[in-house]
């Protein structure tokens, strides 16, 4: 065992409201630079849609992530180090996303409303950032924003292309869910092992993956290893860059900025220790819809004080240590199993955790006789607006049971409290079927729905 | 020495996977650098979004960096949410503007008018000649007017701005009275010092400040007409008090971003969520039940709930807990007379509430105005504390207790039929309204009769009986006429009837009233309704408001913590309100001096839309009820209105307000009044709106400042451009001859570019800057002191300078201050004279005007029916002395008469300012507190409101308590000896104190919830008779139906009137309704030309569709489109989705048209804005004031300006062109 730190963010996409404050706040203090323009460290989905760049999932095209190749052994889906040199790839690459993928940033030529007396009113049109030509615009970084052009876009999400039953585009039937993205900073991070230069790296105290801008030679192979397009090309600098976790605030004990901006509350940071020396065993793991699983076995329990003892033989901080044990981020992805990574059929070992949207569920309403018959809850669940296969394929591989078993948590603690708070009687037994208890289930509602600043980062 | 970086040791683990690496770091100071700033200042945008939210700017070497939100709000405490933190994406985008190329960093005018004032000027040594001879000249004044918008503005000078402004106002005041200027700036509380700027500067010129929270239709009209109240509201903390949640066309997460997570928190708490929206809006993605009607519905859906909660909890349950409640806090148990049905013989309908003197004859101090109840312990008739003839009679306590004025305890009786008499049944007709025409319900309803004083015969009922029968709720086997049970679809306002209109399964509607009211009995009323534009901008959207009110008042949810409704439309809670409002309207100066116009009818006669009007008011009206005072056309209610005293109307007359004095002879208002009187009659002189197209009565200097108002909010916006404006236009309507208002000038030519300058202030160039006269270039939100609050939540915040304002940039205080100088010394040169200005006031809110026309019906003097008496039956008159010579001494410095202004002591307060703030050594201002400087006034706004000081709030209370008799001072007796400074708000968010401005009754830790004071301390309703009223017995509400809430439909699908012009047809075209939600990417025009926003959607002008309407007219995602209608036309991209309902297009709100917007192909003239296809109807029942609750007040009660009622013809645009040149 070899036990290391990492920093992790967990978003609980049933509060998300989708408003993209977290994208905004982020670009403006990172990324509003020449060269910069089209990069989104953090953006905001909707889905079902095609996200940005557009069908980033599609990892048929785009090559990136881990594969097991045909003895089992974890490799590079557009192949490692040694494919690129010997056979010549480095200088061929063509699992990039092209700019239109992402989208052309442009501007306006704003100066018009200033000029002189025209025939008509005069109007701001728009130039590219790139060329300063004219553009006609036809796609951008958040182009299908709340099912927008759902004719065209919805079935283009390869989640939903992967769900063999029908999913119905029709007005009554109507889902959505926000999926807000950043740099998933990997335990087995694709992009550091794509790179040619030895630019990016792992930091050894917290976990987070940046790309050194000193060394980086542009080759841009890290921007193809990562599945979720998290590295971008700055075209002024001719460097890779990504998020930084926002580390000059980490550093100084803040949590990034697109979780103190996030106005819906979401987002929680806490620490995470793990067993580093399994973690190329763990993201080898033969089945796909078992990787989730194998990813939460590899967190260790801060509280157990072997692991204390191993931890600070380690060389982990006292400190790191004391902020594992306070990490709202164990709770949620280890103890109660509601918080799951995205696509860990990518085999990166992810490390920004997603809840599951839960809403809407509550089916039924109890009447004056008090809950007739909680179980109600569970149908309720699978005939969800946001169909739970579509879920698995983002979170668990496809895994179904893990994800319900969460919602069904998530739910019982919901009718548990309609009760506590109407002054109703309830079968604690119920609980104890999703896995809770009265008091785990009041402290899990104060985590989520009260969820102070103090409690989420 | 060389050193392989390949080849140096390096620790594997992982197997050999992974390998720790020990390489130099430094470069990570490169990110560092750039997180690193100077410093961090606290401030906020101005924006009525009623985020009200507290931003940290981070400036570096003096440039403004990026903004995120402040997260140090005062806890909610231990079990609930906290605020922190606030902001949405839209705000985080406002620091691009402060270096943006659309930021206006100089004065400019526009270019040909610049040319002939400069001329003008040669010709002319004095300045208001020149201006003379530009505005007197027909050609001249055409050659500017006409290419307002179409760019050409030069920059000039400020102080030759500042000249030529004047020379205007002193050419307009001479020649046509002050009250021919104009102001507007919308929503005071997001950034309440800029908005006095303007407003203090016009109140002393004499001009008026138009109201904007009516004309917005951000006004409820409902909640003055059921509570008395503007709006009073719960801050959304108090949603995590709620367990049941329905949002009714409020879009929680876009329109109160900062604000949806106490929703969406709620949920784990266990609460329901139920959304109500025509389109899978963002919000239904929280709700665990959707209910999709068909737009403009909603009463409808209410009334299918209100079957069932009235048949189910109060008819076959009785619930007592319900029932206690309506006794106690509603009209239900008042008695009703009922009169003879227009519909059918020997059919009833209900009339007037029966009053004391019905019973008792004169005698009694305001006996009109008492209303009564059965009270089951006296058996007999009584009059409940609490009514609006009770707050007019000093020698009562108004409370409402459930006592008589004797003090006896009394129960009063919810029906006849438990009133100890011989009761009968007989047949009521009631008004119902659809698409189809309008029908009468005939109900069966128990009565007695009763003997009057004068020795008539009638019969009465309760209000309650009137509500189960209207809703046909079976009280026994044998009622033919009542419906059989919830799916009786042939039974009117049934859940199975609804369904007919609104689409919603009348099962599901039945599920929710069950689900609704068994909540509130098991947790005591937490039952909220969470509403917005979506049902308030309709025409009738006071039909939707009552009867979802009247659910939460059935179920006694309303003055509930976690309960009652919860209506946010608008930054409408301006907190540190007294100190602010004396300040605004000069009232320290002069009290009452200042002209507080109603937008709606200001600018429907100004814009001339009301010449346009196809709606005649046939089917709006009852079929059942029919008085002698109906007009076909809604300006004839307007000029009603006016000439009774119901709405002010400025311009006043056709005549100068300073030429009365002149005229006459005299300075006694009585003699004056006399006069005015008597020409009034003999029709010599008329009121200005009688004739609104004649010069004389035009307005002519019209200031905008903190407001897009052309594009945003200028509702009918191509009326504005052309008749307002005299600019390009793309209107497509035609006046109507066929339909003309009988008491109005009607000229049948057209009346163009009524403005003779328009000045706006801005720190953007967007089309209200574009098509103004004169510019001048605003400070940011970045760059100013001010002060912020909302409804939202309950604290006050500072907005602070991040760095000075830049290029030529000043504060709207500045700016008007400047303004107000150059104005003081050229009047001094060129307006001499001392000035008398005569000026009229309606009937007003909060005064003896509540009880001015008794009975609730219309006594006209000009048909004969009473003597016009200034005051009781027409507006007031006073004198105001305009001082023009002072004006900018006035500005300047906070005026003695402040002291007389409060009903209680506040000279200390008055005195301590003359400390903090210092006082002028010499002149006209010697002694008195500078207000000079922005941060002063808002020192003096904080320290003279009882919000934030709380030895002023301990006083209001206690006099409060004076008048009720009831126990309140303990509410603020916290607060006592805090008070808020500038300084303390910047250091942290201040919660407001709990003052009698509000209906609150919070104290110790709890929320703000609106009528919890009503309900906790027993303070009445400022209503008829006191309490919250289902039943509005005025003539004009029983004339449009509107007696008890009821559905009725939007109004008529119209696109072109017959003598419109001619479009072209086009291949394929769909009719589609046209709605103006809010939109995710801006805040009105704000932030929709900001390139973050753009980028981050679609980049330009947006139309969303179904995709079933999208395929009839051939239109894919993105394909351009036109639409239009008779008010205009659009050009915009279509953006096809699956979660719009058929038949309705979305053009979300305030998509201004500066940006990326063709040519359209039927006018060939750019593109409207949103507005562009909208038209204003003004409705008549918002226009009643003199009785009770029915009162004008400034933004309180008048018509509104709803946009919502509209249809527009849909089609690809064939052809993509931007411009000529």
């Amino acid at each position: 065992m070899k036990i290391k730190a990492q920093i992790e963010m967990v978003l609980n996409l049933d509060k998300c409201i989708g408003c993209h404050t977290c994208s905004v706040t982020c670009k403006n203090t990172w990324t509003n630079r020449p060269g910069a323009e089209y990069m989104w460290f953090n953006n905001v989905e909707t889905k079902p849609g095609v996200g940005y760049p557009k069908r980033w999932e599609d990892e048929d095209q785009y090559h990136g992530g881990w594969k097991l190749n045909s003895k089992g052994k974890l490799t590079l889906r557009a192949g490692g180090k040694l494919n690129k040199v010997a056979l010549g790839k480095i200088f061929y690459n063509n699992d990039m996303p092209e700019m239109d993928d992402y989208y052309e940033p442009w501007t306006y030529d704003y100066k018009t409303l200033f000029g002189p007396e025209r025939k008509h009113q005069p109007v701001a049109l728009p130039k590219s950032q790139i060329t300063g030509e004219d553009m006609e615009l036809k796609t951008g970084p958040n182009w299908d924003d709340d099912l927008a052009g759902s004719t065209e876009y919805v079935e283009q999400d390869p989640n939903i292309q992967k769900i063999e039953s029908d999913i119905k585009k029709n007005f009554e039937q109507a889902f959505m869910m926000y999926l807000p993205r950043l740099c998933e900073h990997c335990l087995n991070a694709p992009c550091v092992a794509s790179c040619p230069s030895g630019a990016m790296y792992k930091r050894d105290e917290d976990g987070i993956v940046l790309v050194d801008q000193e060394r980086c030679r542009g080759w841009r192979f890290c921007m193809t290893g990562c599945p979720y397009k998290k590295v971008y090309f700055n075209w002024k600098t001719h460097k890779a860059e990504k998020c930084t976790f926002c580390y000059p605030r980490i550093e100084e004990g803040q949590p990034t900025v697109c979780a103190e901006t996030c106005v819906g509350r979401i987002r929680y940071i806490g620490a995470l220790l793990y067993d580093a020396d399994r973690v190329e065993e763990a993201a080898s793991t033969p089945d796909e819809t078992k990787l989730y699983e194998a990813q939460r076995e590899l967190f260790l329990d801060p509280n157990d004080p072997e692991i204390v003892k191993q931890a600070l033989a380690d060389g982990i901080s006292e400190e790191m240590i004391a902020a594992a044990q306070k990490s709202p981020i164990y709770r949620m992805a280890v103890k109660d199993q509601i918080a799951f990574p995205l696509h860990p059929e990518y085999r990166t070992m992810p490390m920004v955790w997603y809840i599951p949207p839960l809403s809407p569920v509550m089916s039924y309403f109890e009447g004056r006789d008090s809950i007739k018959n909680p179980e109600m809850i569970f149908p309720g669940i699978d005939q969800m607006r946001v169909p739970v296969e579509y879920l698995a394929n983002l979170l668990t591989g496809g895994n179904v049971p893990v994800i319900k078993k969460a919602l069904y948590k998530l739910a019982m603690m919901r009718l548990y409290m309609r009760a506590k708070t109407s002054g109703k009687d309830f079968d604690t037994s119920k609980l104890e079927r999703v896995g809770l208890t009265e008091q785990t289930a009041t402290s899990l509602y104060r985590l989520l729905a009260i969820a102070k600043y103090e409690d989420r980062f | 020495m060389f050193k392989s970086r390949f080849f140096h040791k390096v620790e594997k683990f992982n197997g050999t996977f992974t390998q720790l690496e020990e390489k130099s770091r430094r470069w990570e100071k490169l990110y560092r650098q750039r997180w690193a700033h100077d410093k961090v200042v606290r401030t906020t945008h101005g924006v009525n979004c009623t985020g009200s939210c507290s931003w940290n700017v981070y400036v570096k070497q003096g440039i403004i960096t990026w903004e995120h939100q402040a997260t140090d709000y005062p806890s909610c405490g231990a079990n609930i949410p906290g605020y922190e933190p606030r902001g949405c994406p839209r705000g985080a985008s406002f620091s691009w503007y402060e270096y943006s190329p659309v930021r206006i960093k100089y004065p400019y005018i526009r270019g040909r008018l610049w040319k002939l004032w400069t001329e003008a000027k040669k010709q002319f040594d004095n300045p208001v000649d020149a201006w003379a001879s530009i505005v007197e000249d027909p050609a001249k004044e055409k050659e500017y007017k006409s290419v307002r918008g179409h760019g050409g503005m030069i920059r000039v000078h400020r102080q030759e701005a500042l000249e030529l402004i004047s020379a205007s106002l002193i050419y307009t005041i001479k020649k046509y009275g002050p009250d021919r200027i104009a102001g507007f700036t919308p929503i005071p509380a997001m950034s309440m010092m800029s908005f006095s700027a303007g407003a203090r500067f016009i109140a002393l010129l004499g001009g008026e400040e138009l109201s904007f929270y009516d004309w917005y239709a951000d006004l409820p009209p409902a909640s003055p007409q059921v509570w008395g109240e503007q709006t009073d509201v719960p801050e959304s903390a108090d949603w995590y008090n709620s367990s049941y949640i329905i949002m009714w066309g409020s879009n929680i997460p876009l329109t109160r971003t900062p604000d949806a997570h106490f929703m969406t928190e709620v949920r784990y708490k266990g609460s329901k969520i139920v959304a109500v929206s025509p389109d899978y809006a963002e919000n239904v993605k929280f709700a665990d039940d959707w209910l999709a009607p068909e737009p403009g519905t909603d009463s409808a859906v209410a009334q299918g709930m209100t079957y069932v909660i009235l048949n189910e909890f109060y008819q076959k349950r009785h619930e007592q807990q319900f029932i206690n409640y309506s006794k106690q806090y509603t009209d239900l148990p008042f008695i009703i007379e009922l009169v003879k049905s227009k519909a059918n013989d020997g059919h009833l309908t209900s009339g007037h509430y029966v009053r004391i003197t019905d019973l008792k004859g004169a005698g009694e101090k305001n006996g009109e105005w008492k209303t009564i109840v059965y009270d089951q312990k006296q058996h007999n008739f009584v009059v409940p504390n609490g009514t609006v003839g009770q707050k007019y009679d000093p020698s009562q306590k108004w409370n409402i207790e459930l006592k008589d004025e004797a003090g006896h305890d009394i129960d009063p009786a919810m029906s006849v039929l438990d009133q100890d008499a011989p009761t009968e049944e007989v047949v009521v007709d009631f008004p119902a309204f659809s698409n189809e025409g309008n029908s009468v319900v005939a109900r069966h309803l128990p009565v007695r009769k009763i003997t009057y004083a004068d020795g008539s015969e009638h019969y009465v009922t309760t209000a309650y009986d009137l509500l189960l029968a209207q809703y046909g709720i079976k009280r026994h086997d044998n009622d033919d006429l009542a419906a059989k049970d919830e799916n009786d679809a042939s039974s009117a306002f049934t859940p199975a009837w609804q369904e007919q209109y609104t689409g919603v399964k009348a099962k599901l509607v039945t599920q929710i009233a069950r689900e609704f009211a068994q909540n509130a009995l098991d947790t005591g009323g937490k039952c909220m309704v969470i509403m917005g534009g979506g049902v308030n901008h309709w025409y009738n959207a006071d039909m939707n408001y009552r009867t979802i009110i009247n659910l939460l008042m059935l179920c006694g949810c309303v003055g509930v913590q976690g309960g009652g409704w919860a209506h946010y439309v608008g930054q409408e809670k301006l907190r540190p309100q007294e100190g602010w409002a004396n300040i605004t309207f000069a009232n320290d100066w002069v009290k009452g001096g200042a002209r507080q116009q109603q937008g709606t009818t200001w600018y429907y006669f100004a814009t001339d839309q009301w010449r346009y009007e196809e709606m005649d008011n046939q089917k709006q009206y009852s079929p059942v009820y029919g008085s002698s005072h109906q007009y076909l056309h809604n300006a004839d209610y307007v000029q009603m209105a006016i000439r009774l005293g119901w709405l002010p109307s400025y311009p006043q007359f056709n005549r100068s307000s300073l030429s009365f004095v002149k005229d006459y002879g005299t300075k006694d208002i009585k003699e004056i009044s006399a006069k005015v009187v008597d020409e009034l009659k003999k029709g010599t002189l008329q009121f200005a709106a009688e004739d609104p197209d004649a010069k004389i009565n035009q307005p002519k200097n019209f200031f905008l400042w903190r407001s897009n108002l052309f594009a945003s909010s200028g509702k009918g916006a191509e009326y504005f451009m052309k008749h307002l404006l005299g600019a390009e236009n793309g209107l497509l309507a035609k006046p109507n001859a066929r339909l003309k208002p009988e008491d109005m000038i009607w000229h049948d030519e057209e009346t163009t570019g009524k403005l003779d300058l328009v000045v706006d202030m801005d720190f953007r160039m967007v089309s209200t800057a574009m098509y103004s006269d004169v510019v001048l270039p605003a400070a940011t939100w970045y760059e100013k002191e001010d002060l912020s609050s909302t409804d939202m939540h309950p604290f006050i915040h500072p907005f602070n300078k991040a760095i000075s304002p830049m290029w030529e940039s000043k504060s709207d205080w500045q700016q008007f201050k400047l303004l107000a100088k150059t104005f003081s010394e050229m009047a001094k040169k060129y307006l001499p004279e001392k000035v008398y200005d005569l000026k009229t006031r309606p009937l007003g809110h909060g005064t003896p005007g509540e009880i001015g026309q008794v009975g609730g019906e219309i006594r006209d003097w000009k048909k004969g029916e009473v003597e016009p008496i200034p005051g009781k039956t027409m507006p007031s008159l006073s004198l105001v002395e305009r001082d023009y010579h002072h004006l900018y001494d006035r500005f300047i410095a906070l005026g003695p008469n402040m002291v007389n202004n409060y009903g209680y002591e506040v000279q200390d307060a008055y005195d301590e300012l003359k400390d903090s703030l210092g006082t002028f050594d010499e002149g006209y201002d010697a002694g008195l507190p500078k207000l000079d400087e922005d941060v002063n006034v808002c020192e003096a706004i904080l320290h003279m409101s009882t919000a934030s000081n709380g030895r002023l709030c301990d006083r209001a209370w206690k006099k409060k308590e004076t008048v009720t008799g009831e126990k309140l001072e303990d509410i603020g007796r916290g607060h006592a000896d805090d008070w808020m400074t500038f300084q303390k708000i910047t250091a942290q968010p201040q919660e407001a104190y709990p003052t009698p401005i509000g209906t609150s009754a919070k104290h110790g830790g709890d929320r703000y919830s609106p009528f919890s004071l009503n309900v906790e301390r027993k303070i009445p309703w400022v209503t008829l008779t006191g309490r919250q009223q289902y039943y509005v017995d005025h003539e004009i509400f029983l004339d449009f139906g509107e007696g008890l809430a009821t559905f009725k439909p939007s109004l008529p699908p119209q696109v072109l009137a017959p003598q419109d012009v001619d479009v072209q047809p086009a291949d394929k075209e769909v009719t589609l309704r046209y709605m103006t939600p809010h939109g995710k990417w801006n805040i009105h025009t704000m932030y929709y030309d900001n390139l973050e926003m753009l980028t981050l959607f679609r980049g330009g002008p947006t139309v969303w569709m179904s995709p079933q309407d999208a395929a009839k007219i051939d239109v894919k995602d993105n394909d351009w489109i036109e639409l239009y209608n008779r008010n205009g036309v659009v050009t915009a991209r279509a953006v096809v989705s699956h979660r719009m309902p058929e038949g309705s297009l979305y053009m979300y709100h305030a998509q201004d048209n500066e940006i990326y917007e063709p040519l359209s192909t039927i006018t060939g003239n750019r593109g409207g804005s949103h507005n562009a296809p909208t038209q204003i109807h003004v409705k008549p029942t918002h226009m009643v004031g003199g009785y009770g609750q029915l009162c004008y007040g400034w933004n309180y009660y008048g018509p509104t300006g709803n946009q919502r009622d509209l249809y527009a013809n849909v089609r690809k645009l064939k052809k993509v062109t931007w411009s000529e040149d």
